[in-house]
């Protein structure tokens, strides 16, 4: 491989492991330390990167897989539910801040296109750096945090218009006739109903093909083609990846493979992000902020006032809460990485000038700077912060079921159907397609996914369960599940299939207090009719087998701690002979005497 | 209702066979036409009872026995889930709650102690039809004909020609009753009254 691409791996991934701990831990958040870690390294810093364009370029992949998964946490219906805040509030916060911007720019003398131009361009924000925000701090399920995700999702959707009026607003805009611009919008159409369908009804198909594979990067893999092949097509077509992969994402938010599929693509989106920010910090360019400090800074000012303030006009508008709007304000206030391509191209275009681009430019990277450290401050001197505000009904999130349930296989499925008819909801993972489907079927919430793996019940919502209920069969997995849950999540309380005793001797050792043997019930309900058959009265029989229960998990704790101090010393096998042969011997002495004996007769 | 004499027998005992006196009771008439036997404690030894089908069962039947032995001056507890559950709202009592009317009601009753036991100045100080009143009342909400007991006493000190006694007489009983209805069991109430109502 090449010399260059190691050097260039090695230098970003230190400084992102070197600086984003640190901020991380004085509560700025991972966004600002990227940034730095980007300033230090870039082209002006230490000068370690010299081609942060290109850097841009590629890792805004990195909001292409974000808007993918936001798109996966959100379901249609949920969408639907926020058409008012995307379409009202987003068009009317575009509106006011490109009047206010434009206005202002027009006192410094600019031109009537060039104010229309960086009006439009600056209302944008950076879905990237207020997502990553809105994630961190835990604002998805509060107003702020939603209303935010809505604005930002409709200036996703109107940049492509927006592109649009600005190449008409160029002098020649000759190349632009009818019917190439028909011709461009019935291709667009084209691709994004070919998108919907493609990923409705191909992606089934083809991912219960792969996981019959039982290969388990495959549907990494897969994961990714989804993804890319839909940026590249919507890249082709001219309408913005991150807007189509959304729709992808929305459309799988539905699927069984929604959590397997969010899984494989976050460790990516993650990295991805991280590359991103870092290379926001190092195009910002320095060396122009040091010649027109004063310049610069009352730009800047000058749009995160404005800015803020349109957004809290059109967050009035539409009756937000007071409490929550300075702190939505704060989280839209920045230019956004859209602002980078709408300005290139008014360059190429020739109705920006350059030196007014350039300006524009270290404005809206600076005020991405200013993000993190606004809601730093906010969180320190204004707001409380999340916790006084009430959560709406989980909109952008998981199911939110207080069960999860590992494993569907014969045990699995009957728990889950006991859980049902009391009204518990649960939400399902299971490896086996087969089971998936035949369950979706019938209307519980179950997803496709390799439940051994704690990423997956993660994405599952693992963070906000009361319980998880492992029902798989593999021991060594059982265990090793159990010990990652416990360090990460140590208050969800786990019901545990165990084996046999000493599976379950094993699972106390690891704290779990709650487990069933495998096959201890139904081997109960066979005795239980064996001793009918032989003439046994029913009823005698029944109780035959409670007490039998209750005395014999009582022993079982008795032996634990036998087990406790002699597992050094005895061999498993030996220790399980002896279990028994203790079993049997106690048997006959305690359960002689059943049922009380007659007295009224 | 049924149009003909039929027997439900609401048979509970935890323990039957241990039990000399109810067995041979139920014995002498468990092979006896239009008699209908459930065995609680055989059919619902996990205690859930199927309410729909004991429904139907009492609604095929003019004459309803609880057979069982005194426990702690009532019945086994299967029995008592049996009425809590089958004896429904709008069913056997309230608004429409009539489908039980008019159906004759008698206990078929063993208790360990001598009949002298049971009695103002015995050692259980309530005389069996005073201990009986649940029961009395129960039949009395659902529009029951409550006729008195079948009963017998000192059960555990019996010899097994007096049980043989006592099976012969239930087993004439339900059959002069199959031959002639309520009457019947009418006639046999006066006699009770006269035999428990020592001062």
């Amino acid at each position: 491989m090449n010399d260059s691409i190691f050097k260039f791996l090695i230098i970003l991934l230190a400084a992102s492991t070197l600086i984003v701990p640190i901020t991380a831990r004085l509560g700025l958040g991972s966004v600002i330390g990227y940034l730095i870690a980007g300033v230090a390294l870039g082209p002006q810093g230490f000068g370690l990167m010299n081609n942060p364009e290109v850097i841009l370029h590629y890792s805004e992949f990195g909001v292409v897989l974000l808007l993918f998964i936001i798109g996966l946490e959100l379901h249609p219906k949920r969408l639907w539910e926020m058409r008012r805040a995307i379409f009202g509030m987003g068009s009317l916060q575009i509106g006011i801040t490109t009047l206010l911007i434009g206005g202002a720019l027009k006192l410094f003398g600019w031109s009537n296109a060039e104010c229309l131009i960086a009006g439009l361009g600056l209302s944008m924000s950076s879905t990237a750096i207020a997502m990553q925000i809105i994630q961190e701090k835990g604002l998805k399920r509060h107003h702020s945090g939603r209303n935010g995700f809505a604005v930002l999702l409709f200036q996703d959707l109107a940049f492509i218009p927006i592109l649009l009026l600005v190449s008409l607003l160029a002098a020649n805009s000759s190349q632009t006739d009818t019917g190439t611009m028909l011709k461009q919008i019935a291709l667009a159409l084209g691709a994004v109903a070919g998108i919907v369908l493609g990923v409705r009804y191909l992606s089934y198909p083809f991912f219960r093909w792969i996981s019959g594979a039982h290969v388990r990067e495959l549907s990494t893999a897969f994961s990714l083609l989804i993804v890319v092949g839909i940026a590249f097509v919507m890249e082709e077509v001219g309408l913005s990846m991150a807007l189509g992969t959304f729709l992808a994402g929305v459309i799988l938010a539905d699927s069984e493979y929604r959590h397997e599929i969010e899984a494989n693509i976050e460790p990516f989106k993650g990295l991805l992000l991280g590359l991103f920010f870092l290379s926001v910090g190092m195009t910002i360019k320095l060396d122009l902020v040091l010649a027109k400090p004063l310049l610069i800074l009352s730009f800047l000012v000058g749009l995160l006032v404005l800015k803020m303030l349109a957004l809290f006009l059109s967050a009035l508008i539409f009756r937000m809460d007071l409490r929550h709007i300075s702190i939505f304000a704060i989280l839209l206030s920045q230019g956004g990485e859209f602002a980078f391509v709408l300005f290139g191209q008014a360059i190429t275009e020739g109705s920006l000038g350059a030196e007014s681009a350039a300006l524009l430019n270290a404005v809206v990277t600076l005020s991405m700077l200013t993000t993190p450290i606004l809601v730093l401050l906010y969180y320190r001197f204004l707001g409380t912060g999340a916790a006084e505000e009430k959560p709406e009904h989980d909109l952008i999130t998981s199911d939110g079921a207080p069960v999860i349930l590992a494993g569907f296989g014969r045990m699995g499925q009957i728990v889950v159907r006991l859980l049902k008819i009391n009204r518990i909801s649960s939400t399902v993972i299971d490896h086996n397609p087969d089971h998936v489907d035949r369950v979706r079927k019938f209307g519980f919430k179950a997803y496709y996914g390799d439940a051994t793996q704690m990423a997956i019940l993660e994405a599952a919502g693992l963070a906000d369960a009361r319980l998880l209920i492992i029902t798989f069969g593999n021991q060594e997995m059982v265990q090793s599940l159990i010990e990652e849950v416990k360090r990460h999540h140590p208050h969800i309380q786990i019901l545990a299939r165990a084996r046999d005793r000493i599976h379950a001797f094993k699972l106390m050792d690891l704290g779990v207090t709650h487990f069933e043997r495998e096959t201890f019930g139904s081997a109960l309900s066979m005795g239980e009719k064996a001793l009918q058959i032989m003439g046994v009265a029913p009823f005698r029989a029944h109780r035959t087998v409670l007490k039998f229960r209750q005395y014999d998990l009582a022993s079982m704790l008795k032996l634990y701690k036998f087990h406790s101090n002699e597992k050094e010393f005895i061999s498993q096998s030996r220790e399980a002979t002896a279990a028994i042969e203790r079993l049997f011997a106690e048997d006959s002495d305690t359960l002689k005497k059943n049922v009380s004996e007659e007295s009224w007769g | 209702m049924a149009d003909q004499f039929k027997v439900l027998i609401i048979f509970a005992h935890p323990n039957r066979e241990q039990s000399r006196v109810q067995s041979a009771l139920l014995k002498a008439v468990q092979s006896m036409e239009d008699v209908t036997i459930v065995d609680l404690y055989n059919e619902y030894p996990d205690f859930i009872i199927d309410v729909k089908r004991e429904q139907e069962r009492v609604l095929e039947h003019s004459l309803l026995i609880f057979q069982h032995p005194i426990y702690w001056y009532s019945c086994p507890p299967l029995l008592k889930e049996w009425m809590d559950c089958v004896l429904e709202l709008g069913w056997a009592y309230g608004d429409g709650g009539d489908k039980m009317k008019n159906l004759d009601f008698m206990q078929v009753i063993s208790a360990g102690g001598p009949g002298d036991a049971y009695h103002r100045s015995g050692y259980n100080r309530f005389t069996v039809h005073e201990l009986l009143r649940p029961f009395e009342a129960t039949a009395n909400l659902c529009g029951w004909r409550y006729h008195s007991p079948f009963l017998v006493q000192g059960a555990k000190g019996l010899n097994a020609q007096t049980i043989h006694d006592h099976a012969q007489r239930y087993h004439n009983l339900l059959y002069f009753y199959r031959m002639q209805g309520r009457r019947v069991l009418d006639a046999l109430d006066t006699t009770f009254d006269q035999n428990t109502s020592i001062s």
